[in-house]
């Protein structure tokens, strides 16, 4: 195909905040006595949505607040939270606290990091799992316990356990998809 | 002392104790309804005042004294509710949310009453999921039934409750830090004073409490300030809910009156130590306060016994039970990982302090240990917190806790440890040993000489050197 060289143009930019979202996000600021104070919230939804929360996305939403990018930023980055490239479908948190550790936290971890051939904080090469280490979930009544993103709560586990878990957590999630 | 009649987990086994309709059948809401309608709103900070409710939270501050800081002129308060709960091995706050909303609830609405705080954000730890979508319902339910909204029950009180969650950080736990990532900044601990109560979320004043502390206060309109001191020991009244976990047989929340004793809920509670083994300490309430050896366990856990025998406090009363076949270097070395990770960086002493402490136990671990170390550590914990002053919050005490505590108690074991546990080559090097000791290093006598830059053509005036 022998097209002639288009004219140079700034790259386009897609915006990744739809109406809806930012409609909810704007709906939020009767409840606080500042915009910025939306900052958490917000970024939560563009997570929920996005399951990351990418550089475009803090600047969309600075522009909402009525604050800086840089003003996100510093939030976003200061929380372990928010990944900037996508996690997978479901992120499992495995337990490395006091009474998890005491039960076999550690060695869980590195179990289910092994099965799964990532690194911990790392995403199957498929997609649909994240395991990352937490402090304390508060779930200690399960130690040594893991948490999936969806809420579902698992232990108290061994290795068995945690394949069997795995093995659940790659049918994919559990709770509904995110309306807006 | 007569038996004691559990309040706080008095509907967790009742079914469908979640909903507003069986929370009202078993006669939810009376209390407020009582305060709301019969009572001024300082009448009920005096009722507070004299139960000597203190706080559920950690610091054990008195709750209805905390209330009398609020400016009497204000226009506005806030009420923001801590519910963060990220103090490892602690899951009680958790229990309530999930069984009993509504009591919770209840709770907001008597305390918003008495300070006159018209907005309560309720901060979630965001992990708490399950726990999230059942405050939802029951915020909801409240609302359609006129216990949360305007005018409530015609009294002319008006509230709005929120729901705020938090992305995973311990720090926000710090009731300024919570204000601060509120505000939608990073949860960075502010310098008191001034505190809360005077300039608190906003600039506001606002009133900072646990969720088990507000869940205490409709019980203490319902029956009075002498029946909540009736439960307890001196100084420390009311019923607690206890968790007990890691190497007991059962791992559970239990609500009894403060004061009961770790080895009372290990055998009694936590069917004792699993695998039937020997408890060789025990952690009395959260990591941040430090460690109870195998012969303090009959200390009783009210808010004044663990600082007798050298631990911080009751912290969040939750008990985790190490076995004698644990190395107490494997406690330190998770503690030590966790206060390094939740550091917020803010403070010198706590960044850099908590982070050397890591490796410094990391290296004691991996067989490369003296004995010098352990000194070293139990000076650099005397140094960091708020306590002896040099941080901004007490997440600093709470790191300096565990080491302190291990050091003294489990000096003997630790040095064994050391003495048996050397790995060649784990150890630090002998620049690094020279450096710590203050000696001067030859850097040529150890083969680490960089040669020397030519020296630079043109200071004015250069000391040491002679000048053209
Ligand atoms: C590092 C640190 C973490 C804390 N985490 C929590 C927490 O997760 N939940 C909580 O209720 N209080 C926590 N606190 C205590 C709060 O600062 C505050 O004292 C408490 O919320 C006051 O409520 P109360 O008086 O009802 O206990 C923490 C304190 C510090 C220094
Ligand atoms: S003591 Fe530590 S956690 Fe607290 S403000 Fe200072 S650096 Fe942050
Ligand atoms: S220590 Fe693992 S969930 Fe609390």
């Amino acid at each position: 195909m022998a097209a002639e060289a288009p004219a140079q143009q700034p790259p386009r930019k897609i915006a990744i905040l739809t109406e809806p979202m930012k409609e909810a996000i704007r709906a939020l600021f009767p409840r606080y006595p500042s915009k910025r104070a939306v900052t958490l919230p917000a970024l939560h939804m563009v997570h929920e949505h996005y399951r990351c929360v990418p550089l475009q996305a803090m600047a969309e939403i600075a522009e909402i607040l009525e604050i800086a990018p840089a003003d996100v930023h510093d939030t976003m980055s200061f929380y372990g939270f928010f990944p900037q490239a996508p996690l997978g479908d479901v992120r499992v948190w495995v337990c490395r606290s006091i009474s998890c550790m005491l039960r076999g936290g550690d060695e869980l971890l590195g179990h289910a990091c092994r099965r799964l051939g990532v690194e911990r904080g790392e995403t199957t090469p498929d997609g649909k799992l994240t395991v990352e280490f937490a402090e304390c979930l508060g779930i200690c009544d399960h130690a040594p316990a893991a948490l999936a993103d969806d809420g579902r709560v698992y232990g108290p586990l061994d290795e068995a356990g945690v394949d069997a878990m795995l093995d659940e957590l790659k049918r994919g999630r559990k709770d509904e998809a995110p309306h807006v | 002392m007569a038996t004691f009649e559990p309040v706080l987990t008095r509907n967790w086994n009742v079914p469908d104790a979640r909903s507003l309709k069986v929370y009202e059948s078993r006669g939810g809401y009376q209390a407020a309804r009582k305060a709301l309608t019969t009572m001024d709103p300082d009448a009920v900070v005096g009722l507070v005042k004299e139960s000597e409710l203190r706080g559920r939270g950690g610091a054990g501050f008195p709750c209805g004294l905390k209330w009398t800081f609020l400016p009497k002129d204000r226009t506005e308060t806030l009420m923001c509710v801590n519910g963060d709960e990220s103090e490892p091995a602690t899951f009680n706050n958790r229990y309530l949310l999930e069984r009993d909303p509504h009591m919770f609830l209840e709770g907001i609405l008597i305390s918003c009453f008495a300070t006159r705080a018209s907005t309560a954000y309720v901060y979630l730890r965001f992990e708490y999921i399950n726990a999230y979508k059942i405050m939802e319902r029951a915020i909801e339910e409240a609302r359609a039934a006129g216990h949360i909204g305007k005018n409530i029950y015609g009294s002319g009180f008006d509230l709005d409750v929120w729901l705020h969650r938090g992305a995973g950080a311990y720090i926000c736990g710090e009731e300024t830090g919570l204000i601060e990532s509120l505000e939608g900044k990073r949860g960075w601990p502010r310098i008191k004073p001034p505190f809360p109560a005077i300039e608190g979320a906003f600039r506001k004043p606002t009133v900072v409490n646990n969720i088990e502390t507000l869940c205490c206060v409709p019980h203490i309109v319902e029956r009075g300030a002498s029946w909540f001191k009736s439960i307890g020991t001196p100084k420390s009244y009311g019923p607690k809910l206890y968790t007990v976990s890691g190497h007991v047989e059962k791992q559970v929340c239990v609500e009894l009156p403060l004061g009961v004793s770790a080895r009372e809920l290990i055998d009694v509670h936590g069917g004792g130590v699993w695998k039937g083994r020997k408890a060789k300490a025990a952690v009395p309430g959260g990591i941040s306060m430090g460690i109870l050896s195998a012969d303090e366990l009959d200390t009783p856990l009210d808010f004044d016994g663990p600082g007798k025998v050298g631990c911080l406090g009751l912290g969040t009363a939750a008990v985790t039970v190490i076995d004698d076949h644990t190395p107490i270097i494997d406690y330190l070395h998770n503690t030590a990982r966790f206060f390094s990770h939740e550091s917020c960086g803010q403070c010198t002493p706590c960044r850099e302090g908590t982070n050397w402490l890591d490796r410094t136990i990391g290296r004691i671990k991996r067989g490369g240990g003296r004995i010098e170390d352990l000194d070293v550590m139990h000076d650099l914990a005397k140094n960091m917190g708020i306590m002896p002053g040099t941080t901004i919050c007490g997440l600093a005490d709470g790191a300096a806790w565990p080491i302190k505590n291990a050091v003294t108690k489990f000096r003997g074991e630790l040095e064994d440890y050391i003495r048996s546990n050397q790995v060649p080559g784990a150890g630090p090097t002998p620049l690094q040993v020279d450096v710590a000791a203050g000696r001067k290093v030859d850097l040529v006598a150890i083969g680490n000489a960089i040669p020397a830059p030519p020296p630079p053509a043109g200071a004015l005036h250069s000391p040491g050197r002679p000048t053209a």
